[in-house]
C-alpha cells in the first residue's frame, strides 16, 4: 500500500501519467473530427494514424518504415531539446523553427555550392543556428525584447533568407534542391551499417543515435553539472541568480545560442541524411520546431521523454498521411498533436488534482489508520478488521 | 503611388486591428499570443460566409452593406469562439499562456486545412485543396474612389479604434479592466471580478483579431490558401502593439510605419512617381522585401523594449491566495 502511494507521489510518474491522458485525449479529439468527417470510415482512419508503419503486411515493409520514421524522430527530438534547454532557463523558444531552417540551409549551401564533406556542413549548421539564438538571447538580455516576439521575427527572417541562399541549389528540373546523393556525395551522412539493420533504408543514418546520445548529454547539463544548475538557477528567479554572482545576461545569452545550436544540428542532420529536399520557395515556416514545442512538453519537460515523445509524434504525424485521402487529410494528425499540447498547458492543472485527491483519500486513511491503532491497543482481535479497513476506505 | 496608399492603409488596418485585440487582452492581464490562429479562425469564418452567400455584383449600398454584415459577424462569431480557448485554459485553469498560444496557433492552421479540405472534398472528390475560392464576392464591400480602391474594413478599423479607446479610457469598465491587468488582487479587494474583466479582455480581442483576419485575405486576390495561415501576421500585430506602448493611437502610429513596409514587398514595382522608379533605382531581391517587415520589427523592438509600458501583471493567472 505505502508503496503504490509513493509511486503515485512521484513528480516523474504523475508527468508520465499525465503525458498519457493528454495522448489519449488528443486522439479522442481527433477521432470526433474524423467521425463528423465522415463516420463511415473514422474508425479506419483513426486505426492508420495510431498504426503508422505496422499496417504493412511484410516485416521487410514495417522495418524499413520504422526506420524512415525513426530518421524523421531525429531532427524533431532536437528540436525537441532545443524548446526544453531554453524552458529549463525561463526563456521560450519559438525560434526553433527559424534556427532549425538555419541549419538547413548552411548545410546545403555547404554541401551543394561548396562541395564540403557532411562534418563541415555539420558545424556551419549548428554554428548560423547559435548565431541567431544569441541574437535572440542577446536582444533579450540587453534590451529587454521578449524573446517569443523576436523569435518569431527571426523565423521569417530566416526562412526568407535561407530561400534566397539556396537559389543556386535548386535543381532546375523542380522547385526543390538537388538531391545530395546526385550532386554532393560526400556531404551525405554516414551510415555505419544502420541502414543495414533497417532492410536497406538508406535514410537510416548516424542521426538517429546522435540525437539520442545529444539527449542524455543535455540530461547531464542540466542535472548533473555546475553550468545546469546554474542556468536553471537563473530561469527560476533571475534575481536570486544575480545576487549569488551568476552572470544572468551571460546565462541567457549562452542558454539561447546552445538551444540554437540543438535546433540547427537536427536541421543539418536531417537534410545531410537526404531523406528530403528544401522547397526554395517555400513559403511556410517548418513546422518541425513548433513540433518541437509539442513534443518538449509532452515528454514531461525530460530530455529522456523527449525522445519518446518525439518517436510518437513523429508516428502519428506519418500515420496521417496512411488516411484514406479520398474522406480525409493527413493533417488530421497535426490536429491531434496541436490538441495534445493545448492539453499539455493543463499538465499542472491535472497534477493538482491529483494531488488534491490524494491529500484527500490521505487524511481520511490517516484517521481510519489512527482509529485502527486505538482498536488493536483495545484488543488484539479487532487490529484484524481495523486492517481491512483503511483498503476500503481508500477504495 | 495611390496603389502604395492603399496597400499601405489595408495592412495597416489589419495591423490596427489585430493589435488592439492584443491591447485589450494584455490590458486585462492575460498575453494573448494566440492572435496568430484567432486571425486564421476569423478568416475561416468571413470566407466560409463569402464563397457561400452567393452574392450579384450590385452598386446598390444597402445590398452591400447586406453582404458584408453577414461576413462580418462570421468573423467576430470564429474569432471570438476560438478565443474563449485561451481564456479557458489561462484564466480558469491556469496555464501557461505561452503554451497555450502556442497551441492555439498550431490547432487553428490544422483545424481550419482540415475542415476546408474536407470541405472541398465533400464538395468534389477531386479536390484535395486547402482553398477557398470566393471569386468576385469581395467587391462587395470594396467602394472605388478614383483609382483607390476603399476596402470597408479601413473603416471598420478606425471605428473599433474609437471605440476600444473610449471603452478603455473613458469608461468604468475600462478602468476595471486595466485595474486586472495592473494589480488583480488590490482590484478584487474592492470587489471587481477579476475573472469576469479577463474573459471580456480575451473575448474582445477575439473579436478584434476575428476581423483582422477576415481584413487580411480581402487584402489578396479571390482565394485563400488556409494550408499558409496567415504568415505571421498576429506576431507583427504584437511587435506593433509593443512598439505602439500599449496605446491605441500610439498603435495606429506603429501600425502605419509597419504597413508601409509589408505594402513595399507587394507594390514596390509600381512604384514611380515623376519619373522616378523605385525598381530601377532600388534592386532588391522579393525574398528581400518578404523579410523587410520582420526585420524592421526586430530593430523597432531592440529600440523601444527597453522601458517597457507592460500592464504589470500580465502573464500571471491569477490566484485569490496570493495578496
Amino acid at each position: 500500500m505505502k508503496q503504490k502511494s509513493s509511486l503515485i507521489r512521484n513528480d516523474g510518474f504523475q508527468t508520465f501519467i499525465t503525458s498519457i491522458i493528454c495522448i489519449i485525449l488528443g486522439l479522442i479529439v481527433g477521432f470526433f473530427v474524423l467521425l463528423l468527417i465522415n463516420a463511415k470510415g473514422a474508425g479506419k482512419a483513426i486505426l492508420a494514424v495510431i498504426q503508422n508503419f505496422f499496417q504493412y503486411p511484410s516485416f521487410n515493409a514495417q522495418l524499413k518504415y520504422f526506420g524512415s520514421t525513426l530518421a524523421k524522430t531525429a531532427p524533431l527530438i532536437f528540436c525537441s531539446l532545443s524548446v526544453l534547454f531554453a524552458y529549463k532557463v525561463g526563456l521560450f523558444n519559438i525560434g526553433a523553427a527559424g534556427q532549425y531552417c538555419l541549419g538547413m540551409g548552411l548545410a546545403l549551401y555547404m554541401a551543394i555550392c561548396l562541395q564540403c564533406p557532411w562534418y563541415l556542413c555539420l558545424i556551419c549548421g549548428i554554428a548560423a543556428g547559435a548565431l541567431s539564438g544569441a541574437l535572440g538571447g542577446l536582444l533579450k538580455a540587453k534590451l529587454n525584447v521578449n524573446v517569443v516576439i523576436s523569435g518569431i521575427m527571426l523565423n521569417w527572417i530566416s526562412l526568407y533568407g535561407m530561400n534566397m541562399l539556396l537559389k543556386p541549389a535548386m535543381d532546375p528540373a523542380g522547385k526543390d534542391t538537388f538531391r545530395l546523393v546526385n550532386k554532393a556525395k560526400s556531404a551525405v551522412l554516414p551510415t555505419l551499417g544502420l541502414d543495414k539493420i533497417f532492410s536497406n533504408n538508406q535514410y537510416v543514418t548516424i542521426a538517429i543515435p546522435c540525437a539520442v546520445l545529444v539527449a542524455v548529454i543535455v540530461w547531464i547539463i542540466l542535472d548533473k553539472t555546475k553550468l545546469g544548475y546554474e542556468l536553471k538557477a537563473t530561469g527560476n528567479n533571475p534575481n536570486a541568480a544575480k545576487y549569488c554572482g551568476m552572470k544572468e545576461n551571460r546565462n541567457i545569452i549562452l542558454t539561447m545560442a546552445i538551444a540554437g545550436g540543438l535546433a540547427a544540428m537536427g536541421g543539418s542532420l536531417y537534410y545531410l541524411s537526404d531523406f528530403e529536399q528544401w522547397n526554395v520557395n517555400a513559403n511556410a515556416v517548418p513546422a518541425m520546431g513548433f513540433n518541437g514545442i509539442a513534443a518538449a512538453f509532452l515528454g514531461g519537460l525530460n530530455p529522456i521523454g523527449c525522445i519518446f515523445s518525439s518517436y510518437f509524434i513523429t508516428h502519428i504525424t506519418m500515420g496521417g498521411g496512411n488516411v484514406d485521402l479520398s474522406h480525409y487529410c493527413a493533417q488530421i494528425a497535426d490536429l491531434i498533436s496541436a490538441v495534445i499540447i493545448y492539453l499539455c498547458g493543463f499538465v499542472l492543472f491535472f497534477k493538482t488534482l491529483i494531488n488534491n485527491s490524494l491529500r484527500k483519500s490521505e487524511e481520511r486513511f490517516t484517521e481510519e489508520e489512527r482509529a485502527a491503532v486505538k482498536a488493536a491497543d483495545a484488543a488484539e482481535k479487532t487490529a484484524a478488521e481495523a486492517a481491512k479497513n483503511p483498503e476500503g476506505g481508500n477504495e | 503611388m495611390v496603389l502604395l496608399l492603399q496597400y499601405t492603409l489595408i495592412f495597416a488596418s489589419v495591423l490596427l486591428l489585430v493589435a488592439l485585440g492584443g491591447c485589450v487582452s494584455e490590458h486585462s492581464g492575460v498575453i494573448n499570443l494566440s492572435l496568430e490562429g484567432i486571425m486564421v479562425m476569423g478568416a475561416l469564418g468571413g470566407a466560409l460566409v463569402m464563397k457561400f452567400l452567393p452574392y450579384t455584383p450590385t452598386t446598390n449600398f444597402i445590398l452591400n452593406l447586406g453582404y458584408f454584415l453577414p461576413v462580418l459577424l462570421a468573423a467576430i462569431l470564429f474569432g471570438v469562439v476560438f478565443s474563449s480557448l485561451l481564456a479557458v485554459a489561462c484564466i480558469n485553469l491556469k496555464a501557461d499562456q505561452t503554451i497555450v498560444g502556442t497551441a492555439m496557433n498550431m490547432l487553428s492552421t490544422a483545424l481550419a486545412t482540415v475542415v476546408v479540405k474536407s470541405m472541398n472534398t465533400a464538395l468534389n472528390p477531386d479536390d484535395h485543396s486547402s482553398e477557398i475560392f470566393y471569386g468576385k464576392a469581395k467587391e462587395a464591400f470594396i467602394t472605388n474612389i478614383g483609382k483607390f480602391e476603399l476596402n470597408w474594413f479601413m473603416i471598420v478599423a478606425v471605428i473599433l479604434l474609437v471605440v476600444v479607446y473610449v471603452l478603455l479610457y473613458k469608461t468604468k469598465f475600462g478602468l476595471r479592466l486595466r485595474a486586472c491587468g495592473e494589480h488583480p488582487q488590490a482590484a478584487a479587494s474592492v470587489g471587481i471580478s477579476v475573472f469576469g474583466m479577463r474573459w471580456s479582455g480575451v473575448l474582445l480581442s477575439g473579436l478584434l483579431g476575428g476581423v483582422g483576419g477576415i481584413t487580411y485575405i480581402t487584402a489578396s486576390g479571390s482565394l485563400w490558401k488556409f494550408e499558409n495561415g496567415v504568415a505571421g501576421f498576429g506576431f507583427l500585430a504584437l511587435a506593433v502593439m509593443i512598439f505602439g506602448a500599449w496605446h491605441p493611437f500610439k498603435i495606429l502610429g506603429a501600425a502605419l510605419i509597419f504597413g508601409i513596409f509589408r505594402a513595399l514587398g507587394n507594390v514596390h514595382s509600381a512604384i514611380n512617381v515623376f519619373g522616378w522608379n523605385w525598381d530601377d533605382t532600388i534592386k532588391l531581391a522579393p525574398n528581400v522585401y518578404n523579410m523587410l517587415p520582420y526585420i524592421v520589427s526586430l530593430i523597432v523592438l531592440a529600440c523601444t523594449s527597453k522601458n517597457s509600458k507592460a500592464p504589470k501583471a500580465e502573464g500571471i493567472p491569477y490566484d485569490k491566495g496570493m495578496r
